[in-house]
């Protein structure tokens, strides 16, 4: 048990973390590495197509990551996360669509296209302020957040849990699909919003700009996953497991099961906001098929896939899935649907801890030590 | 000028202002009283009447066949079910009725299940560690440091409950006595003024049975300690005094000797077994 004294700084003492700290920064230095010096024709180097594609699918890990510390440690299989994530990427693509400015196509200094196609005259309250950077990061953060607070406090204090909880998550994702495909709703309704031009002041179809947002989201992820491992390695973790595994126990030991829902369920809402936000201006849109049921469902698959309450496996298991989606797309793009349905399957049946519990089988130091580790324990 | 400051300070003046945080105030004598509870399910009528009272101190044993309402007793006195009558207080300051599961674990009343409930994915030692009477608000939780005086104090719980070996095994693989014993630890590291302890030996081996009985016996005093057995002989082997609960109220109350002579007793739950 690591044994420091501050709560963040306890996951840079563990050997897991170190790891997957050390195999992605590696990852991104040679992924830089490889785009800026080697010659563009050798076959070594990484185009900016590649660069972006990796970057997405960073911003895919972190999401994984935050369902993860959701289902994984809290119990809570939450249906809905895509719903955070594209708030994250609403909110940056607003941020986006004010720094366009009068280079749009009809020219308006302040409103975005699709506003003056829809012959408004001034720009809703809820678009003020997202002209200036840091309110919109802020936003990035409090939008998914104060959704989670609104609808967890709801859901939690009435007890709501298991499988009752996840359909509501995914009622919750359908409502805000149809609410934000209205174009009354301004947000740009079927279309959503794209087009961008700069972020930061830096022009996002540029070479260099994309390779700095790979690398922010590299940075992003590994925030992300050093503090979902603080808060999983600290007592409220441990309570949180309790919690997934026995809540009436937890309630008369005197937690507050509800509160320990609520705060987990926010930070972790807040990292599919920060993902999303990152995703946006590396694809260069988003509409309200980001709220789909099914990304959202897509996205547990990945966290089973790669085992539940690793975290890592999250992380492996997001990146192989959607790197799988590539190739398999451009290859046969019909059966792409039949194909990770199978390997749902083959997983849940063959490899029920994912490939994270392939993994600890394999690096297990003493094949003979007959305690089961946590992680098999709670699979 | 400090007679003023002081006596403008209202909680000293009138001390019935200060906040109700205070330890339980036992000194009208007992630590649970019940009186006139009753419970309905649906027309039915769980708890009836019922009127118990707990010294401080006490080990007290509650029999009756199923169905009796012991489980729902233990309900009512942790805040999970609310009577629809009746007035329940722990020491007398704290009406029970007005709490919820939380608060009333915090004022020093532990419960133990009648099925084991430990936290399987974790160790027995955090177990106990999660268990611990500290502040268990959210911000205070994630920034808990392990101190080293919580470290013995888990230590010593371990000893007393006898799995000090199995300090770092996860619970998941204790056997069923273990963890029944592990959850009395759990009970203990809240340092409770009230132990509620449903059915603790169903499913024990005959000398698992008697170290529980010790466990039970040795806390006594130190906790006040309810106690409700189907197991006749376990009853017999720990109890001082013994309330027999029949159809949601009290049939009969005393020794083991008196009470397994009433008539009334032997009627209703004694000859069904004979």
């Amino acid at each position: 048990m690591a044994s420091s004294q501050n709560w963040l700084l306890r996951p840079f003492q563990e050997r897991s973390t170190q790891l997957f700290l050390g195999v992605l920064f590696t990852a991104l230095v040679v992924v830089t590495f490889l785009h800026l010096f080697m010659p563009q024709d050798s076959a070594l180097h990484v185009s900016a197509y590649t660069v972006t594609l990796l970057g997405k699918y960073l911003c895919y890990a972190l999401l994984a990551v935050a369902v993860d510390l959701v289902w994984g440690y809290l119990g809570i299989l939450s249906l809905g996360h895509g719903a955070f994530f594209a708030l994250g990427g609403y909110a940056m693509g607003m941020y986006l669509m004010r720094q366009i400015g009068d280079r749009g196509t009809y020219g308006d200094p302040v409103l975005p296209d699709f506003m003056v196609f829809l012959n408004w005259d001034s720009l809703p309250w809820y678009w003020q302020g997202f002209d200036m950077a840091w309110f919109a990061f802020i936003m990035v953060l409090l939008a998914p957040g104060l959704l989670a607070l609104v609808f967890g406090f709801l859901a939690f204090r009435s007890r709501v849990t298991g499988v009752y909880l996840s359909i509501i998550t995914q009622a919750l994702t359908f409502a805000l699909m149809l609410a934000f495909f209205r174009n009354e709703m301004g947000f740009g309704g079927n279309n959503g919003l794209t087009d961008f031009r700069d972020i930061l002041g830096f022009n996002l179809r540029t070479d260099a700009t994309r390779l700095g947002l790979f690398i922010a989201t590299g940075i992003a992820l590994a925030i992300g996953y050093v503090i979902c491992r603080a808060i999983v390695a600290s007592k409220l973790g441990r309570v949180s497991i309790a919690c997934r595994d026995a809540e009436a126990r937890t309630r008369f030991l005197g937690y507050r099961v509800e509160r320990v829902q609520l705060f987990v369920f926010v930070v972790s809402a807040m990292l599919a906001g920060v993902a999303g936000a990152l995703y946006v201006p590396q694809v260069g849109i988003i509409n309200p098929s980001e709220f789909s049921p099914l990304f959202s469902i897509e996205i547990v698959v990945w966290v089973a896939l790669g085992g539940r309450a690793t975290l890592y496996g999250a992380v492996i298991g997001a990146i192989l899935v959607n790197y799988a989606k590539t190739v398999f797309t451009g290859v046969m793009p019909d059966a792409w649907l039949f194909a990770l349905g199978g390997l749902f399957v083959l997983v849940t049946v063959f490899l029920p801890k994912g490939i994270a519990g392939l993994l600890q089988k394999r690096h297990k130091t003493k094949p003979d030590d007959d305690t089961p580790t946590r992680q098999e324990a709670t699979a | 000028m400090s007679i003023f400051q002081e006596l403008a300070n209202r909680d000293q003046v009138f001390d019935f202002l200060a906040p109700v945080q205070s330890p339980v105030d036992v000194r009208h004598g007992p630590i649970l009283y019940m009186e006139d509870v009753n419970v309905s399910f649906d027309g039915f009528k769980a708890i009836n009447n019922l009127n118990l009272t707990v010294d401080d101190g006490e080990l007290r044993c509650i029999i009756g066949p199923n169905g009796a309402g012991k489980t729902t007793m233990m309900d009512i006195i942790t805040g999970k079910t609310r009577p629809d009558t009746g007035s329940v207080w722990f020491g007398s300051r704290h009406n029970l009725l007005t709490k919820n599961e939380p608060d009333i674990a915090s004022l020093g009343i532990g419960r133990k299940f009648q099925k084991p409930t430990v936290f399987e994915a974790l160790t027995v030692f955090e177990n106990l560690e999660l268990a611990m009477a500290t502040d268990k608000r959210i911000l205070p939780t994630l920034t808990a440091i392990m101190k080293p005086e919580y470290r013995d104090r888990i230590d010593e719980v371990l000893q007393t409950i006898g799995l000090q070996e199995l300090r770092d095994r996860l619970a998941g693989i204790l056997s069923h006595g273990q963890k029944q014993w592990l959850e009395i630890g759990m009970l203990l590291m809240q340092k409770p003024r009230l132990l509620l302890v449903d059915e603790p030996v169903a499913g024990m081996t005959e000398q698992e049975m008697e170290r529980t009985a010790e466990l039970l016996t040795s806390l006594a005093g130190k906790q006040s300690v309810v106690v409700v057995e189907h197991d006749m002989g376990f009853v017999r082997s720990i109890a001082r005094k013994v309330t027999v609960l029949h159809q949601g109220s009290v049939l009969a109350e005393g020794t083991m000797d008196q009470v397994s002579n009433d008539p009334e007793v032997i009627k209703v739950y004694l000859g069904e077994e004979a």
